[in-house]
């Protein structure tokens, strides 16, 4: 039986084939959906949204330690977060399998940058598998557990936006069944990387590395497609299917196990062909070591090294290197006329409202990665610096520390704060900051489709469990002034925060309302404006409401898209925005 | 069966309804037996952004990315849209667009203007241009969520794929209570060529 699959929906069928029984994670693009369909398997596979990736990876690594099968999964940014466990568990490796998943994002569809988790399987010493597509990410779950255990070794299996986000076609197998009792043995030589310990695992490490090499060359993910000699392309991942299509009488040497390096298969490929040309996306991972092989290729002279590649880039390469010229497709006739259609806040989006109130303010505004960066743009305008996850809290005391002459305001979301915004509102009460600390709580994980995290009382097995409380954390951290606001109530938040800002020591707000995408109903009955009374003053949309369509003389209300959330009525200045449920009775 | 791929290009705001449009696409020629590759947009760009989805389908596809000038039809669910991505069609290919307007912030800030006579500059953009107010036709049906099911119709008419297995694949792609509106809006779509 054939399915459609996703990459991500495949991973999380790899799992399942492979007989994982832990998997854990924390939501991003381009990786949240493998956990989200893992967990169809929960009767099988415990699977849990953990608050970061560090205690993801952490928890996935004991359990194999202790034998179990895991997976943990994330996106490329997470696995700096997870990179101190992820180094130290290469010297003490796993005894039951365990898939470190990393999804990267060339071409930054999602991200705010373009890092290749191959470097991190080099600097961890241990294997990377490249899917090229949906069967390859199921098979290649499945082979990342076997390697895993016949080597004792966590694996990174590595897929990019375009394999998790691409669908193919998959055949499913029986699940397997891992044979192990499950139970940490008591071993400290095998388990405590103690100096003493540690020197000697890191020489087991080292030997780990030069069998996996063998392996790497053998292994059925790694296969030389003869065609016409003339020109070989080693390439890896989504790019392979590119270079088939651009390349397609060219010699191919597909990578999908490329590290440790397979040097044997990577030298009799080259001497097999004429020219050698390696096609990757992303860094030179695979060309700086071919060279250092002492053999002659072509690369990153020819094929770009930012952004992701495409056939369309790659056609244009080909041309180049046969000093051909192609003609350029011609640019949409009246594209220098469309609007730019930017990703903006949803209508009836509470962190519309407290942006608003942030508005009337000269402050500087560290911010943080979720919906919320959204209010980096015009006409919101209120974010200064965005670095990463928990980075608003803890920058906006470095800017304070620094001198910074206006008042500091740092934003977090819920799952931010939960995932390491905590420390830094620690270090600003320990290390007497003063800054204005804003966490906008929706409720929910918002910008990856809604994930459950500790605040909102379910876990992604769907049990009902504690809401962390906000307010309480900042106060056990030591913030005496906390308080938490209505972001649709103008007034009151602005009461709170005009009095918060001038507070002597350090405040956190906490702006509390659901996202009304997931609660999935209007905030309150629909607005609209009441031409004879608008005297055309804009000041609604100063609120950057899709709804709110001001291209004419007067600003109109889209019925259709508005969520009733009232904060163009509390905007107006000339009452000229009623709430249309109110107006009918 | 021929060994050309056919490429499909479907465009529009985040939240239109894409992914679905694009799930039966693919399952309609997996139904007449063709290897199939989709990717859709997801995270970022659903914020009411401009997004794409691009089905491939036929003996052995390798990219599930459409090259630029290579798609068989473009079909977008707003009709801006379509001249934003009026570079992926192959020269003389089917475009199906949807006669609706979704303004876009900057647009309602004042920072840019929504160009007029659209039809027009449809016209001149596209030789082969199917172009209707599929989500009036789908308010009428009794649900403006079909009217991306509406405009699949009309595409239907531009690919090589036999109607039974459009038909089998809105059956499994749309859930129960739901198949028999959305076939009578795939339906209508196919009365609008």
């Amino acid at each position: 039986m054939s399915h459609l699959l996703s990459g991500n929906q495949a991973i999380a069928r790899g799992a399942y084939e492979a007989g994982v029984t832990v998997a854990t994670g924390y939501p991003g693009t381009p990786s949240t959906e493998i956990l989200e369909n893992t967990v169809q398997y929960k009767s099988d596979i415990y699977c849990e949204w953990s608050p970061n990736e560090k205690v993801a990876f952490e928890v996935a690594a004991a359990a194999s330690c202790a034998g179990a099968r895991t997976i943990v999964t994330m996106k490329h940014v997470g696995l700096n977060v997870a990179a101190d466990p992820l180094m130290t568990l290469s010297y003490l490796g796993v005894e039951g399998g365990m898939v470190i998943i990393v999804a990267d994002d060339p071409g930054m569809h999602s991200s705010q940058n373009e890092q290749d988790t191959r470097n991190y399987a080099k600097f961890a010493k241990i294997p990377v598998l490249e899917p090229a597509d949906s069967q390859e990410a199921l098979d290649f779950v499945k082979l990342g557990i076997e390697i895993s255990e016949q080597f004792k070794t966590p694996v990174i299996l590595r897929t990019t936006t375009r394999v998790s986000h691409s669908r193919s076609i998959v055949k499913f197998s029986e699940r397997q069944i891992n044979p192990r009792t499950i139970g940490l043995e008591k071993n400290p030589s095998r388990f405590v990387p103690v100096p003493l310990w540690a020197r000697e695992m890191r020489k087991t490490v080292e030997k780990r590395i030069h069998d996996l090499q063998a392996a790497a060359a053998q292994s059925k993910a790694n296969r030389i497609e003869w065609r016409d000699k003339s020109l070989g392309i080693i390439t890896h991942s989504v790019v392979y299917q590119y270079v088939r299509e651009v390349w397609p009488e060219a010699s191919v040497l597909k990578l999908g196990f490329a590290y440790p390096y397979p040097d044997e298969l990577i030298k009799q490929f080259a001497a097999g062909v004429k020219d050698l040309l390696i096609v990757e996306e992303l860094d030179d991972f695979l060309e700086e070591h071919i060279k250092a092989l002492g053999i002659t290729c072509k690369g990153h002279d020819i094929i770009p090294n930012i952004g992701e590649l495409s056939i369309t880039t790659l056609e244009a390469c080909r041309a180049k290197m046969e000093g051909r010229t192609i003609a350029a497709i011609p640019e949409p006739k009246y594209l220098k006329e469309l609007p730019a259609r930017p990703p903006v806040l949803c209508p009836g989006c509470p962190h519309r409202g407290i942006f608003y109130a942030l508005g009337k303010h000269d402050v500087i505004v560290t911010g943080d990665i979720g919906c919320y960066s959204l209010g980096t743009f015009k006409p919101l305008n209120r974010l200064d610096i965005i670095l990463c996850m928990g980075g608003g809290i803890s920058m906006a005391q470095g800017l304070d520390k620094a001198g910074e002459k206006r008042k500091v305001v740092g934003m977090v979301g819920d799952s931010t704060f939960f995932h390491s915004g905590i420390t830094g509102l620690l270090d600003i009460a320990y290390n007497k900051g003063s800054s204005t600390l804003i966490v906008v709580d929706n409720r929910t994980t918002a910008m990856t489709g809604h994930q459950d995290n500790p605040g909102t009382g379910r876990t992604l097995m769907g049990q009902p469990t504690v809401e962390a409380s906000i307010e309480e954390i900042a106060r056990a951290c030591g913030i005496k002034r906390v308080f938490t606001v209505n972001p649709y109530q103008t007034k009151a938040t602005q009461e709170v925060l005009s009095r918060e800002l001038d507070a002597p020591e350090p405040s956190l707000i906490v702006s509390r309302a659901a996202c009304p995408l997931w609660e999935g109903k209007r905030v309150g009955g629909i607005r609209t404006i009441i031409t004879d009374k608008c005297k055309a003053c804009k000041a609604c949309l100063k609120l950057g409401c899709p709804a709110i369509d001001g291209g004419g003389k007067k600003p109109v209300i889209d019925k259709h898209l508005c969520y009733g959330c009232g904060l163009c009525q509390q905007a107006c200045p000339f009452d000229a925005i009623v709430n249309l449920s109110e107006e009918k009775k | 069966m021929s060994s050309q791929i056919v490429s499909v290009v479907l465009a529009g705001v985040g939240g239109q309804g894409i992914l679905l449009a694009s799930e039966i696409i693919a399952q309609a020629a997996m139904n007449t037996g063709f290897d199939v590759k989709t990717n859709e947009v997801h995270g970022m760009a659903q914020r009411g952004g401009s997004v794409i989805g691009q089905i491939r389908y036929g003996k052995e596809v390798h990219s599930p990315i459409v090259a630029k000038g290579t798609a068989q039809v473009l079909c977008s669910l707003e009709q801006a849209e379509a001249l934003r991505y009026a570079d992926y069609l192959a020269a003389g290919a089917l475009a199906v667009v949807n006669a609706q307007q979704i303004i876009p912030v900057t647009v309602s800030m004042g920072a840019a203007k929504y160009p007029d006579n659209m039809e027009q500059k449809l016209r001149d953009q596209f030789g082969r241009l199917i172009y209707f107010d599929a989500s009036k036709k789908a308010v009428e049906l009794g649900n403006i969520r079909t009217a991306n099911v509406v405009l699949l119709g009309a595409l239907s008419t531009g690919l090589d794929l036999p109607l039974e297995a459009w038909h089998k694949a809105i059956g499994s792609c749309v859930k129960s209570q739901y198949v028999e509106l959305n076939l009578k809006a795939f339906e209508e779509g196919r009365k609008r060529v």
